[in-house]
């Protein structure tokens, strides 16, 4: 880690901390000695070659992946095979999903207010009105009666947004949000996710966004083969990568 | 601005032959030199066999007669049914008590009738049934009000198809449900116990079971206590068609993308809640159709119960064509039963296919 990213890390208590974690998919190191610590309201794009393990490291921070070494911490609750802690942890990190995952049997409103209802224990009636403030939010309140497979991705991905904002949550993780999307539809879900980080939304973003990642992030992860490779301010990612295979990368995509 | 070209495209009418009556015939009956063959034959076979059919059935029938007349005419004798009918529907019932056993049918369909719309299902419908089953087996043992009692071995025809049917489905759709669950448990006692019991079960012959309910069930009992007959038939049609219920929720459960459980659990729901609410409404959905499959053979095969001596709807039709007056009438009394199963199975069919609809969101 360099000199200024320790800098702009050490005030106050980090929301998530992860030490020396490994996690192994059958005997594939899938994860190695990963150590990050996320300031709240801290920005981080996490970047890498397909397979290099940056979705299943945000999957493990809401532990739908486990963890076989290490710890990982989030707001001051460790991830252990405590349900009740998995629990409380999911409740509090929103997460959104490359393919969306909406409940197609639920109307647009139902699944933004199926979490508040069911495990915050809100009144039906509360939960739909800050499901309808959620879903202007994201410019979509006008199909709160339809259902999701009358949407078009990009409207879905913005209610999947919208569905993790109803449980108040403290953290955000996206995974690849925009990468099944048709390009004319990734601008309006990446507006929300822009909206989003400029009200102080502590965000993990997984994405081959770089447009993204300079104007948004504080901060670049770069990792390759289970492993953080590098990691910097957006500035100094993008014009001074110090790595070998981070350089290789970046010329591939950019 | 272009408004020659819109005026023309307006003008424009699909071929007369895609069309209406003739455009009909063409697409259905007459669209390739085949299909215009097979319809040929199907109208030449139709004709060949439905007049003769009709004649039998219905001008040379008859309806009302003695069965004397019967034998003197070549059309179908009918009269086996109306002359029958309290003996084919009640069975042993007692003689002058028929009006309970009926009023017990009527009450239990007009409560299917009325659980039809799903916006129905609520926790009142829940009481309504409670109560409504209470009056009905009330009406069915009696005992009370001066209702004579009626022991269970004189239960008979359609009441006892019915009962066995309609407990038989609600009680081995949910424990088939429980039993998928369990089947995809991460628990290994509960994973194999639901497997042995699903295989097993599978393994078996619904004959088979409803013998060693009827007799060897009851030797492992101890002396002087008895379990009622029709309950144990019972149990056994539960117990059967949950596992084939079973093996249906569990090819739902399995078509259910593991996104829809990450998404779920993502939320902080329980895993619980996740199947409650998000996983078994799709799945269960998913396989309404084989499910109504197995609920229809569930409900036919009802009628196996004749072989440990209980008197269905079936047998007692049987037992009305070994009087000697009536041997001769069994196309008839048959056709009758058919009519009847095919009924109570075409409203379950029709009814799952307008849920399936109904519950459609895939646009």
């Amino acid at each position: 880690m360099n000199e200024r990213q320790v800098e702009s890390v050490k005030s106050g208590d980090p929301i998530i901390a992860i030490h020396g974690m490994h996690k192994w998919y059958g005997d594939f190191h899938v994860l190695s000695d990963i150590n990050l610590e996320v300031q709240p309201r801290e920005k981080i794009v996490i970047c890498g070659p397909s397979g290099s393990g940056k979705s299943t490291l945000i999957r493990c921070i809401n532990r739908l992946e486990e963890h076989q070494r290490g710890q990982i911490i989030v707001n001051g609750t460790e991830l252990t095979n405590d349900i009740k802690n998995i629990e409380k942890v999911r409740a509090e990190v929103g997460m959104v999903f490359q393919h969306f995952n909406l409940f197609p049997h639920l109307t647009i409103l139902e699944n933004l207010t199926l979490g508040p209802i069911w495990v915050r224990k809100k009144p039906k009636k509360e939960a739909e009105e800050t499901a309808m403030m959620y879903l202007e939010k994201v410019n979509i309140a006008e199909q709160a009666k339809k259902f999701p497979g009358q949407l078009s991705g990009g409207q879905q991905q913005r209610v999947a947004i919208a569905r993790s904002l109803c449980m108040y949550p403290e953290v955000m993780l996206f995974d690849e949000p925009t990468s099944a999307l048709d390009p004319e539809m990734i601008k309006e879900v990446l507006d929300v996710m822009i909206g989003l980080a400029e009200e102080g939304m502590t965000m993990l973003v997984v994405t081959h966004e770089m447009g993204f990642a300079k104007s948004v992030a504080d901060r670049v992860m770069f990792m390759d083969d289970g492993e953080i490779v590098e990691q910097n301010r957006p500035d100094l990612f993008f014009d001074n990568p110090q790595h070998e295979r981070t350089k290789l990368f970046l010329s591939q995509i950019l | 601005m272009n408004e020659p070209a819109a005026v023309r495209r307006e003008q424009l009418k699909p071929p007369v032959v895609d069309i209406g009556v003739i455009g009909w015939f063409h697409k259905n009956l007459f669209n390739t030199w085949y299909n215009s063959i097979l319809t040929v034959c199907m109208v030449v076979v139709l004709g060949i066999l439905v007049p003769p059919l009709f004649k039998w059935a219905f001008v040379d029938s008859v309806w009302y007669s003695s069965a004397a007349a019967c034998h003197d005419i070549d059309g179908a004798c009918w009269s086996v049914i109306p002359h029958n009918i309290r003996f084919i529907i009640f069975g042993f019932f007692p003689e002058g008590q028929e009006w309970r056993p009926a009023l017990a049918m009527f009450l239990l369909l007009a409560l299917v009738i009325y659980s039809r719309k799903r916006n129905r299902w609520q926790g009142s419908l829940g009481w309504l049934w409670a109560v409504s089953l209470t009056v009905m087996g009330v009406l069915m043992y009696g005992g009370i009000f001066g209702m004579p009692v009626v022991e269970t071995s004189q239960w008979s025809g359609l009441p006892l198809t019915l009962m066995l049917s309609f407990f038989g489905m609600v009680a081995a759709y949910p424990l088939g449900i429980m039993l998928a669950i369990g089947r995809r448990s991460r628990l290994p006692a509960i994973k194999s116990l639901c497997i042995v019991y699903i295989e097993m079960i599978r393994g078996v012959p619904l004959i088979s079971l409803l013998f060693m309910s009827s007799i060897m069930f009851p030797l492992f009992l101890p002396e002087g206590i008895t379990i009622n007959k029709v309950l144990r038939a019972q149990v056994a049609i539960i117990l059967f068609t949950a596992a084939y219920i079973a093996e249906v929720v569990r090819g739902g459960l399995q078509a259910m993308p593991r996104g829809q459980y990450e998404a779920a659990e993502s939320l902080g729901l329980t895993y619980n809640q996740t199947l409650r609410l998000i996983i078994l409404p799709q799945a269960l959905k998913i396989v309404i159709p084989p499910t109504v499959g197995i609920l229809l053979s569930a409900f036919k095969d009802t009628s196996l119960v004749v072989i440990i001596a209980l008197y269905d709807v079936l047998k007692t039709t049987k037992v009305t064509l070994s009087n000697p007056k009536w041997t001769g009438c069994s196309t008839e009394a048959y056709i009758f039963l058919a009519l009847l199963y095919f009924v109570f199975c075409y409203a379950m069919s029709s009814y799952s296919r307008r849920l399936e609809k109904e519950l459609d969101t895939s646009y």
